[in-house]
């Protein structure tokens, strides 16, 4: 199974320049690092979407949920826990 | 009256009310009147004197509002600076203004280590950080003074004038090198009181800002709550919607300003009836066009706040609101100007126009800016004799039409400039970019229509020979270099650019 937060780390290195040096800690927070603002949320999210096949309810658009990537993974389990076995 | 005056004032009477509230954290007046003080003082040691030029690189947040202050109360001028900037561009504003100092956050270090090794002038470097005094920093940087730093010596009355400059602010233009607005204590001062009485702003009132404190339209939510003693929730972005609205409902906030694209984003949304917002008074809107949509959708979801449709540009602040009650009588308008100012229409030989005609916006009032910071070229292109003489009066480069009542309605801007999330994106700037890139051989820079963001930035680049383009480096390219709102969303790579007879490449037609 895919390492979560692994993919989504380097999806932030290929897609997001920063400058040289930056590291994203697992916990580090995107918005306060100045890694994403509000339009890089919303292609982080449609990302996650298409990799790890969910559909990210309105009501779940929260910095508890995407902002880091101890949050996404615990969020991507989560919704993976609550999906119905293919 | 200096427009710090309105601070000082409202910290005398209520000192013990809440001024801000941000990421938890609660400050009276008398709270952030004392972190001023500790910051000038320690300014002033330092050598920062009247009529320096300070620039912001902050988040929105306390460390913000009290540099505004600590900076005002030496008589120096306060240079708010968007946190989106990338060292390039922050290198050219502290040169471009010779600023004495910046303060800044240690999170931005990546820009701001690299402009100030560029910019000799800047000479005191103030850094807050999350970890403290103890946080590592560049050689020459102090850290943001708190109660456990030496006390340092009480500022003097600098003897500051309405007419000193209490602020620059940039702004993008057409030629790609940003300009800074110059705007006197007057100016400013002029511009709170016009937009706080026509929106009958109160001491009880509660404002959302989401808004950068670096674009004037955040920038004010503060400085007229100084004026009226309202409280101000002050958040970073608007990035997740539903936390803001959370956070609008537990405050009971009574006032959202936003633009275009957050009321987008925020009627697109579910779920937004599981919040209480039923103190909400006020929405008010500039930067972009509210569509009769967009109207029709924040009056279904806010039945009981009043909407402002309003216009201005950072040279004047403000310009024109919308009275709602004409909201529904012509939604499309943005009003016929605002308190103690004057607005008209000229034609391309600069005569005033009748009601009914379409030309050229003209504002004529305090609120109108001194000029562009050394840029005398620019700034006799805009500011143009006015009736009196010795006055100057604005011409906006915007397009409007009156009815035959002059009401304003927005035609069309003068230049090249695209709104983009009701921010100005320069094609110049964004092309002068591109062709930084080595494999970039010609690049175009327009706007196309976007139902979320009002205008997209979209890119046409000719490769060299020999380089393989991608969208997504393109992209990533301009990223690095300025703000994310000005990186094109749209990139195409094509083999060639239509060119005029005198071989200049033609815009019209690229979509």
């Amino acid at each position: 199974m895919q390492d979560v937060k692994q993919a989504v780390r380097q999806f932030l290195l290929d897609n997001f320049a920063m400058g040289g040096g930056v590291t994203i800690a697992d916990d580090t927070s995107f918005m306060e690092a100045h890694i994403l603002d509000s339009t890089g949320f919303i292609e982080l999210i449609t990302y996650i979407e298409e990799t790890f096949g969910l559909a990210v309810d309105d009501e779940e658009m929260l910095p508890e949920n995407f902002d880091s990537l101890a949050n996404i993974e615990g969020y991507v389990a989560r919704k993976r826990a609550q999906a119905p076995a293919a | 009256m200096l427009l710090h005056h309105f601070f000082q004032d409202t910290t005398r009477r209520q000192p013990d009310r809440i001024a801000l509230a941000c990421e938890g954290a609660r400050l009276s007046w008398a709270d952030i009147a004392g972190e001023a003080d500790r910051l000038a003082r320690c300014l002033h040691a330092r050598g920062v004197r009247r009529g320096d030029r300070v620039a912001l690189f902050l988040d929105n947040g306390w460390e913000s509002v009290a540099g505004i202050h600590a900076v005002l109360s030496l008589g120096a001028v306060f240079m708010p600076v968007n946190p989106l900037t990338k060292r390039d561009k922050l290198a050219y504003l502290l040169a471009d203004s010779r600023a004495s100092a910046l303060l800044t956050h240690a999170a931005l270090s990546d820009a701001w280590a690299h402009a100030i090794a560029a910019s000799p002038s800047v000479h005191t470097v103030v850094v807050a950080s999350k970890e403290g005094a103890s946080a590592p920093r560049p050689g020459g940087a102090i850290a943001w003074p708190d109660a456990t730093s030496p006390p340092a010596e009480p500022v003097p009355d600098p003897g500051t004038i309405d007419q000193d400059l209490a602020a620059i602010i940039y702004t993008s233009g057409s030629t790609g090198d940003p300009k800074g607005v110059m705007l006197t204590h007057l100016n400013m001062v002029s511009a709170a009181r016009s937009v706080s009485t026509y929106l009958g702003l109160r001491e009880d009132d509660t404002i959302f800002c989401a808004l950068p404190l670096a674009f004037d339209y955040g920038l004010y939510q503060w400085l007229m709550a100084t004026r009226t003693g309202a409280t101000v929730v002050l958040e970073r972005s608007f990035a997740f919607p539903l936390k803001a609205l959370e956070i609008m409902a537990r405050e009971r906030v009574t006032v959202f300003p936003g633009v275009p694209t957050m009321f987008s984003m925020l009627t697109a949304t579910r779920g937004l009836d599981r919040f209480d917002l039923g103190a909400l008074r006020m929405i008010t809107n500039t930067a972009a066009a509210l569509t009769e949509d967009h109207i029709r959708r924040l009056r279904g979801l806010f039945p009981q706040a009043t909407l402002f449709s309003m216009y201005g540009l950072t040279e004047c602040k403000r310009v024109t609101y919308l009275p709602p009650s004409q909201l529904d009588i012509r939604p499309t308008s943005v009003g016929r100007g605002m308190p103690n100012e004057e607005v008209w229409l000229v034609d391309d030989a600069g005569r005033r126009l009748p009601d009914g005609s379409t030309g050229e916006l003209v504002i004529r009032g305090s609120n109108v800016m001194r000029g562009y910071w050394e840029k005398p070229k620019e700034t006799a292109e805009r500011l143009r004799p006015g009736p009196i003489p010795g006055e100057w009066v604005l011409h906006s480069g915007d397009l409007f039409r009156t009815d035959e009542e002059g009401w304003l309605y927005f035609v069309a801007r003068k230049d090249d400039i695209i709104k983009s999330r009701g921010e100005k994106v320069s094609p110049k700037e964004v092309e002068n970019v591109l062709y930084a890139h080595e494999g970039i051989l010609e690049a175009a820079v327009v706007g196309v229509p976007d139902e979320v963001l009002g205008e997209a930035v979209k890119a046409f680049v000719v490769p060299r020979e020999g380089h393989v383009l991608t969208e997504k480096e393109v992209i990533r390219h301009c990223l690095a270099r300025l703000e994310s709102f000005m990186a094109p969303r749209h990139v195409a790579i094509v083999e060639a650019l239509p060119k005029t007879d005198t071989g200049k490449i033609k815009k019209t037609g690229l979509a």
